[in-house]
């Protein structure tokens, strides 16, 4: 029966993070990497540029062979786990290999969500989550010339761009408006006009109501009656942390698995981490923060507790971070963006010039920075993502922030965590 | 031991905001005058300055600070950020950046940013070793470090000390030390004469030795004649080994100084370290010869009469340059480079005659000062010219091997440290005349030394 002393069920960002971080303080003990793919490791958030061509599979791998022999990590492909049992320490394979451990780690992602809409599994709608699935779907837009994106999450709106750009008619269903976790009704306006302006149709307010095969493609029938018909179908409303395997584990798990502020879980030896975990939220309360950078936040975390390193420090909390780029436009949001909270009271600067060409949101509270998103308009998301995370008093300069928030959040990033 | 990497260095109380880096970065990356190119930024600061020591100046920086542990990388999902093994410089690879704009999120120092000309992320990539922006600099306010090179190399050498010196917490004489001894090599016998270096352990306990080249523990006034005795046997029976003195100031300056004066005027071939950390500090923190004017010590206190040391340092490394012994120079363990540089003369010089290497050590515990401001206190003595950096050859005369002018006031360094918490305004005005007067004696004695070289 195998055995890894550091066991760890996942491959993307969170996975690997977590990898790096055992090996900085623990330079012998067994790790393992299982994963379900029979790929090197790569990016979720890489697949819709390989689905617009944009990269290659062969070229967007996150840490090649090398990278593992050097470093002493196993990557063990074609593993799915099935089954965690906690009173074994051991884990069962798809294949029904059992791999037994010391620690383990839970960094299993999330899987897509399929909306309950008549006819749409039957339909066999693409989905966006492995690479298998972007090179489908990659090879059907070559045979496209229309399609329809059920979501305006960042898959579903980047992918009917890579869509629009290749020249197929898309319409997009928008349940309320796109990338509503980031942005603001403003600038979702400004972002669906990029989308209209470029030819997409952005069916706002949408819902679909009935989904029927037609011939090679299929048509969509909307809540309001009309029907919509397409040689694509894909759907981009969202994943949902992927714990089929824990059934009789014991783990509590809320929306996904329930961890503490050092990635464990409610189980001793096992830790869990990136889109499956659900973590404390910066806000209070806790959340599933699907994001790449939140991953690697949990994944650096889970490595250095399970490899008991003093110097860990233990996770803030999770806050909306992304960025967007779409069209000749850039976004980027940092903290709260599309949605705040009911409590609280919040002082919001919203700004679009009159060309449209500019938008920048600043949120405030008691005098601190909780939100800042800007099209067009670059700021550091990174330096801002620290003015709020160290609560950073704002107040008298606030009339310099507001005015050059990039230049006035380097200075202080200059004098405060250089 | 995993690599050391060269550095751009920003020196803020020189930036004077000219915008030349700006500018040369612009047009070795983009070749036009467009400024949305730089991958540097100064930024002028207009908030209030957080109280830390080491920072002067109001100009910030925000550039790429190639870490070690990088963020960036980590956060790009196609594989377009890396880290160099050989530079150190984190690669950005434009085939395979998708432009996603994550890298930004990730950094936390704006050294990564967007470029809205080339609507494309850029970052520095330290024009492969030879900094644009630094030799475009007319304030040398940047400065290309290149100290990780020795660190490198001496990596590579053996440490000739055991492990677990016992230094008190910050003291940088083991860092000193431990360096000064790898690049020496084995082929030498070392001498530590009372002080803080055998007090941390470097002879040895109980018949143990703590380092892996023959070490012995003379008298505090004999160590510079036992070294000249030692050499001439060696000599005698045909081996090239070296001596090497690690003393404190008591054993140079004070208790030591007649073997040391013998020896130097002989030009006794020898290493003859002193490390300076103003005073008896291994012993209760007592005044020694060099103790400057006004320090607070265990013997000089602070009273109703008293107001620490009365009488002026005597300045040893001037006066061991009188001897005319083959090699003296001062340095500090905040200019690695220079350091290496001397030593290295040193280390050539001491085979035939008396190299004397003088190295200011501020001491934490003697001198009040918290462990982690040590380095800060280096640089702050030699950027207020309370320390001045020099070397010495009768061939060649003195050099003043950094420039003294644009000083920091003398005021800034004082306040870094508790044994100058009590002086009074005339005392620190008194302590700035007597610096500014020991920098003209060395500007004199070394432009006299450019004029004899003209001749």
């Amino acid at each position: 029966m195998p055995h890894s002393q550091y066991l760890i069920v996942g491959s993307s960002h969170a996975a690997l993070e977590a990898a790096t971080a055992i090996r900085l303080h623990d330079a012998e003990g067994s790790v393992t990497l299982l994963t379900r793919e029979h790929r090197l490791p790569y990016s979720p958030t890489i697949l819709p540029y390989i689905v617009s061509g944009r990269s290659r599979p062969e070229e967007v791998t996150l840490r090649d062979e090398i990278w593992f022999a050097q470093n002493g990590v196993a990557l063990r492909r074609n593993s799915e786990v099935v089954r965690v049992d906690p009173a074994t320490q051991s884990v069962t394979t798809a294949a029904g290999k059992v791999w037994t451990y010391d620690r383990l780690l839970l960094a299993t992602g999330g899987t897509p969500v399929m909306p309950m809409v008549p006819g749409l599994s039957e339909a066999k709608p693409h989905v966006l989550h492995t690479m298998d699935d972007a090179i489908a779907l990659r090879d059907a837009i070559k045979q496209a010339r229309s399609a329809i994106v059920l979501g305006a999450g960042l898959c579903g709106m980047h992918v009917a761009e890579g869509m629009a750009k290749a020249g197929l008619q898309v319409s997009v269903l928008i349940r309320s408006r796109p990338l509503r976790e980031y942005f603001s009704p403003r600038a979702g306006n400004l972002i669906q006009a990029a989308f209209a302006g470029n030819g997409a149709q952005m069916l706002v307010g949408r819902t679909p109501a009935a989904v029927e095969r037609d011939g090679d493609g299929c048509a969509v029938t909307l809540d309001d009656g009309r029907t919509v018909a397409a040689d694509l179908l894909m759907v981009g409303t969202g994943v949902t942390p992927a714990m089929a395997h824990l059934a009789g584990s014991g783990l509590e798990t809320g929306r996904g698995i329930l961890v503490d502020d050092r990635m464990r879980t409610s189980v001793a030896g096992i830790w869990a981490a990136g889109d499956v975990a659900e973590a404390r939220s910066f806000w209070g309360g806790k959340t599933v923060n699907g994001i790449l950078p939140g991953a690697v936040e949990h994944g650096r975390i889970a490595g250095a507790d399970m490899a008991q390193d003093a110097a860990l420090r233990p996770f803030a909390g999770a806050m909306g971070l992304n960025t967007y780029h779409y069209f000749e436009h850039h976004a980027v949001s940092v903290g709260l963006g599309g949605q705040l909270p009911d409590t609280g009271e919040f002082e919001i600067d919203e700004q679009v010039d009159a060309g449209r060409e500019k938008y920048r949101r600043i949120v405030m509270q008691d005098g601190r920075l909780v939100g800042f998103a800007s099209i067009d308009d670059f700021a550091d998301p990174g330096v801002m993502w620290q003015l709020i995370l160290r609560r950073i008093d704002l107040t008298v300069m606030k009339a310099a922030f507001l005015a050059q928030p990039q230049a006035t959040a380097r200075r202080l990033m200059s004098r405060l965590w250089r | 031991m995993g690599l050391s990497f060269n550095t751009i260095q920003f020196h803020a109380e020189r930036c004077d905001g000219c915008g030349e880096c700006l500018l040369a970065c612009a047009r070795a990356k983009s070749g036009t005058d467009e400024l949305a190119h730089s991958r540097i930024r100064i930024l002028p600061a207009e908030i209030e300055p957080a109280s830390f020591p080491g920072s002067a100046g109001p100009f910030e920086l925000a550039l790429c600070r190639q870490c070690a542990d990088p963020k960036c990388t980590t956060e790009c999902p196609a594989g377009a950020l890396s880290k160099n093994a050989t530079t150190g410089v984190i690669d950005w690879d434009g085939e395979k950046c998708v432009d996603c704009l994550l890298c930004t999120v990730g950094c936390a120092y704006a050294g990564i940013a967007y470029n809205p000309v080339t609507a494309r992320v850029a970052k520095c990539d330290t024009c492969d070793g030879d900094p644009a922006c630094v030799r475009a600099c007319p304030h040398e306010a940047l400065e290309w470090r290149t100290a990780a090179q020795i660190f490198n190399a001496v990596g590579e050498q053996e440490d000739l000390f055991v492990r677990g010196l016992a230094g008190c917490q910050g003291c940088n004489s083991e860092l000193l030390i431990r360096h000064t001894l790898r690049r020496v090599g084995p082929e030498c016998v070392v001498a530590a004469p009372p002080g803080c270096i055998p007090g941390m352990g470097t002879v040895g306990f109980n018949g143990v030795t703590g380092c892996k080249v023959p070490i012995f523990h003379p008298l505090l006034t004999n160590t510079a004649s036992m070294l000249a005795g030692i050499k001439r046997q060696y000599t005698r029976v045909g081996r090239d080994v070296l001596m090497l003195a690690l003393a404190g100031d008591g054993g140079a300056a004070d208790a030591g100084f007649a073997s040391l004066s013998g020896a130097a005027g002989r030009n006794d071939p020898m290493l003859f370290i002193c490390v300076d950390n103003e005073g008896y500090m291994n012993t209760g923190m007592q005044a020694s010869g060099v103790t400057p004017y006004g320090s607070w010590t265990s013997t000089t206190p602070v009273g109703e009469s008293l107001h620490g040391e009365r009488a002026e340092a005597k300045n040893l490394p001037v006066i061991m340059m009188q001897h005319n012994c083959s090699y003296v120079a001062t340095a500090s363990t905040g200019f690695m480079e220079d350091y290496y540089a001397k030593l290295d003369r040193a280390i050539a010089v001491a085979k035939t005659g008396m190299a004397y290497l003088h190295v200011f050590t501020p001491c934490p515990t003697g001198w009040r000062i918290p462990p982690e401001h040590i380095s800060a206190v280096c640089r702050m003595q030699v950027r207020t010219n309370f320390v001045v950096l020099w070397e010495y050859a009768p061939d060649t005369g003195l050099r003043l091997t950094r420039p003294v002018d644009k000083p920091v006031a003398v005021e800034e360094y004082l306040k870094l440290i508790g044994k100058y918490k009590h002086l009074s305004p005339e005392q620190v005005a008194h302590i700035q005349h007597t610096v500014n007067e020991k920098v003209a004696y060395l500007q004199q004695m070394a432009r006299h030394a450019r004029k004899v070289e003209h001749a």
